[in-house]
C-alpha cells in the first residue's frame, strides 16, 4: 500500500513545511486544517498532499496576483518604498525596461536623495533601461525632486513616472513622517497621485514583513506589492499571510538582479515551489 | 502584533498551582507556547527544535520556587537557556582578530543584507577606537555603482579606499588590496564583496578563491536581522563553502525579533560580533545576548 494516512502528525508535519517557509505559525495552522479538510484518515501519497496543500495556497493568492494596473492618466506616477536594501532601486530598474519594451514613455526620479550612490546606482538602471532619470544633488529634499519630477513627466509628456525612496524602516517615525510628506507633496501636482505605491518586500524577511505592510499602507496608502529575491531558497510564505489579512494585490517577483528577472505573480507556481510540489520528492 | 512569552504563558498556568515540581506535562504544556513564540520571532524551525528539547530537559522535575508561578518559572529557565545559548563561550565574542599587520577581514553575505555599510563602520571603529591604519576595498563588480557607494563611505569616515580600476576580477582586486596593504604599512584591510546567493555556485566558488588570496582573519557574515525561516539554509552554505569566524546582524534598529540571532548562532557556532542599528556610520553596538534574548521572547 502506498502513502500514508492523513492523521494528527502529519498534520503537525505539513504545518512545519509551511512554517519554514515563512507562512507564520497561525497561518500556517490554518492552511493546512483547511487542505485536512474532508482528508482527515484518508491515505494519501506525497504528490497528492503537497497538490492539496498547494492548491489550498493557490486558492488563497489567486485574487491578489493582479499586474500593475496601467491608467490612462498621464503621467501614471508610481511611488516605490519599502525598508533599506530590499530591492527597490533595481525593481524600478527592471520595471522601466518592462514599461518601455511595451511602449510606454518612463521618467525615473532619483528620490533617494540619502544612501551613498543611490543616484549613481539608479543612473546606471536608467541607462539600462534606456530611460532618463532625474536627480538632485545627495541631500537634498525628496519631497521637491518628486513634484519638479512629475512637473517634467507632465511637460515631456510621459505615460510614467517612476518615483524611488530612500530605504526606510516602518518603525522610524522621522523617515515615516518624510515619506508622508513625498506623498503629499505630489497630491498638490495631482490630488490622484500617486496612482500607485508600490511596497518592496524581501522574500529572506520573516514575520517583520507583516508590520512593514501594515505601517507603509498607513502612511503611504501602499496599493501593491512586490516581492524580490526569490532566486533563492527564501518561500516568500509571508505573502499568503499577508493575503489573507491585507489583501493587496501582489504585481510582480524578483527573480535575480538582472534586468529581465522581474516575473508576474503566478499563484499556481509559487504555491508549487512553496509546499516543494516543484522540485523531488 | 505579537505577544510575548510571558502573555502567553501566564495563560497557560493560571489554573496551576503554585507548589511542587514542574511535572513533565506542565512543561509540555508550556513549552508549546515557547515554541509558537520562537516562530513568531523568526527563529528557524530546526533551531527552535533543538532549543525547545534542551529546555525540556532543564525544567521538568525543576521546584518552583516559592515566589514565582510556574509560568514565570518556566520564562526563567527559557530566558537564562536563550541567552547562555546566544552567548556561546567565546570570550573574544566581541572582538576582531587583527593584531598582525595587516590583517584582512572579509565581509559577505545575500545581497543587500547591509555589507558595504557595514564595512565602513567597521573600519570607523577600528581607526576610531583602536587607532587602527585601515584600508577599505570593494570586491563588488556586480551591483551598480558598488564601488562608487564604498569610496563615499571612505570620504565621510575618512578611511582610505583602495583606488577603483575597472574591469579587474574580484581576486585581482583582493590581490591588490592585500598589496597595497602591506606595501602601504595598513592595520588592517577590510575587503567588501558583492551580495550572492549561498547556492549561487559560480559566485560562491568565486568567493572561496577570494578567500584563498586574502586568507582573511576575520570571515564576517552580514545578515539582516529581519531574516525569517532562510536564516538556516543561509548560515549553513556560507559557513559551510567559506567557513565564517563571525557574525553581524544588521537593521536591528527595526522592530523585528531577531530570531536569526539564535538560528546563527546555533547552525555556525560562531560569535555575533556586532550588531548593527542604524544607517549611520556610528550605528555599530557590541552584542549583548540578554537584550537579544528578551526581544527574541517579547519581553
Ligand atoms: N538575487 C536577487 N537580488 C536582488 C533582487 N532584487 C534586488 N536584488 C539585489 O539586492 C540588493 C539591494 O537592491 P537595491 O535595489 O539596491 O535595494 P533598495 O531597496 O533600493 O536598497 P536601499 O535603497 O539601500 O534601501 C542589490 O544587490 C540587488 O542587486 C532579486 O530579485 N534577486
Ligand atoms: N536601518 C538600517 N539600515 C541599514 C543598516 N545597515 C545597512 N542599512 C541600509 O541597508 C541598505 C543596504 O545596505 P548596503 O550596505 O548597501 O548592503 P549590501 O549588503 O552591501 O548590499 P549589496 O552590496 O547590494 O549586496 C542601505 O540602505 C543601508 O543604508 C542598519 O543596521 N539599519
Ligand atoms: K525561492
Ligand atoms: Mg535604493
Ligand atoms: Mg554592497
Amino acid at each position: 500500500e502506498h502513502g500514508r494516512v492523513l492523521d494528527d502528525a502529519m498534520l503537525n508535519e505539513l504545518e512545519e513545511l509551511l512554517i519554514s517557509a515563512d507562512m507564520g505559525v497561525e497561518t500556517a495552522m490554518r492552511v493546512a486544517a483547511a487542505m485536512a479538510e474532508g482528508r482527515f484518515g484518508k491515505r494519501l501519497d506525497a504528490t497528492e498532499i503537497k497538490s492539496a496543500l498547494a492548491a489550498e495556497v493557490a486558492r488563497i493568492l489567486a485574487p491578489v496576483a493582479r499586474p500593475l494596473p496601467l491608467y490612462g492618466k498621464k503621467p501614471q506616477v508610481v511611488l516605490v518604498v519599502g525598508v533599506n536594501g530590499s530591492g527597490k532601486t533595481t525593481t524600478i530598474g527592471k520595471l522601466a525596461s518592462q514599461l518601455k519594451g511595451a511602449g510606454k514613455s518612463v521618467v525615473i526620479a532619483a528620490g533617494d536623495t540619502f544612501r551613498a550612490a543611490a543616484v549613481e546606482q539608479l543612473q546606471i538602471w536608467g541607462d539600462r533601461a534606456g530611460v532618463p532619470v532625474m536627480v538632485a544633488p545627495e541631500g537634498s529634499d525628496p519631497a521637491s525632486l518628486a513634484f519638479e519630477a512629475m512637473g517634467r513627466a507632465e511637460r515631456d509628456a510621459a505615460d510614467i513616472l517612476l518615483i524611488d525612496t530612500a530605504g526606510r524602516l516602518q518603525n522610524r517615525a522621522d523617515l515615516m513622517a518624510e515619506l508622508e510628506k513625498i506623498v503629499r507633496v505630489i497630491r498638490k501636482k495631482d490630488p490622484e497621485a500617486p496612482h500607485n505605491t508600490l511596497l518592496v518586500l524581501d522574500a529572506t524577511t520573516g514575520q517583520n514583513a507583516l508590520s512593514q505592510v501594515d505601517i507603509f499602507r498607513r502612511i503611504a496608502a501602499v496599493s501593491g506589492l512586490v516581492m524580490t529575491k526569490l532566486d533563492g531558497t527564501a518561500k516568500g510564505g509571508v505573502l499568503v499571510a499577508l493575503a489573507d489579512r491585507f489583501g493587496l494585490p501582489i504585481h510582480a517577483i524578483g527573480v535575480g538582479e538582472q534586468i529581465d528577472d522581474l516575473a508576474p505573480f503566478d499563484p499556481e507556481e509559487f504555491a508549487a515551489a512553496l509546499t516543494g510540489l516543484d522540485s523531488r520528492m | 502584533m505579537f505577544e510575548g512569552l510571558s502573555e502567553r504563558l501566564s495563560g497557560v498556568f493560571d489554573r496551576l498551582t503554585r507548589q511542587g515540581a514542574l511535572s513533565e506535562a506542565d512543561v509540555a504544556t508550556a513549552l508549546r507556547e515557547v515554541r509558537v513564540a520562537l516562530l513568531e520571532a523568526d527563529v528557524s524551525l530546526p533551531v527552535a527544535r533543538d532549543f525547545i528539547a534542551k529546555v525540556q530537559e532543564k525544567a521538568t522535575g525543576q521546584a518552583v520556587t516559592k515566589s514565582v508561578t510556574p509560568g514565570q518559572q518556566v520564562v526563567k529557565i527559557v530566558n537564562d537557556e536563550l541567552t547562555a545559548m546566544l552567548a556561546g563561550d567565546d570570550a573574544e565574542a566581541g572582538r576582531l582578530r587583527v593584531d598582525s599587520p595587516p590583517a584582512p577581514i572579509l565581509m559577505v553575505g545575500l545581497q543587500g543584507s547591509g555589507k558595504t555599510t557595514t564595512t565602513a563602520k567597521i573600519a570607523k571603529r577600528l581607526t576610531e577606537r583602536e587607532g587602527k591604519r585601515v584600508l577599505m576595498a570593494s570586491l563588488d563588480v556586480n551591483r551598480p555603482a558598488a564601488m562608487e557607494q564604498l569610496g563615499i563611505l571612505g570620504m565621510r569616515t575618512g578611511v582610505d579606499v583602495l583606488p577603483i580600476v575597472k574591469g579587474q576580477d574580484p581576486i585581482a582586486i583582493a590581490r591588490r588590496a592585500k598589496q597595497q596593504a602591506t606595501m602601504g604599512g595598513y592595520d588592517v584591510y577590510l575587503l567588501d564583496t558583492a551580495g550572492r546567493l549561498h547556492i549561487d555556485q559560480e559566485l560562491m566558488a568565486q568567493v572561496e578563491s577570494v578567500r584563498d588570496v586574502a586568507k582573511p582573519h576575520e570571515t564576517l557574515l552580514v545578515v539582516d536581522g529581519l531574516t525569517g525561516q532562510d536564516a538556516v539554509n543561509v548560515a549553513t552554505e556560507f559557513d559551510g563553502r567559506i567557513g565564517v569566524t563571525g557574525v553581524v546582524l544588521t537593521r536591528m534598529d527595526g522592530d523585528g525579533r531577531g530570531g536569526a540571532a539564535l538560528s546563527m548562532r546555533a547552525v555556525t557556532g560562531k560569535p555575533i560580533k556586532f550588531v548593527a542599528t542604524g544607517e549611520k556610520l556610528d550605528a555599530l553596538e557590541e552584542f549583548h545576548p540578554a537584550r537579544i534574548a528578551g526581544r527574541i521572547l517579547g519581553m
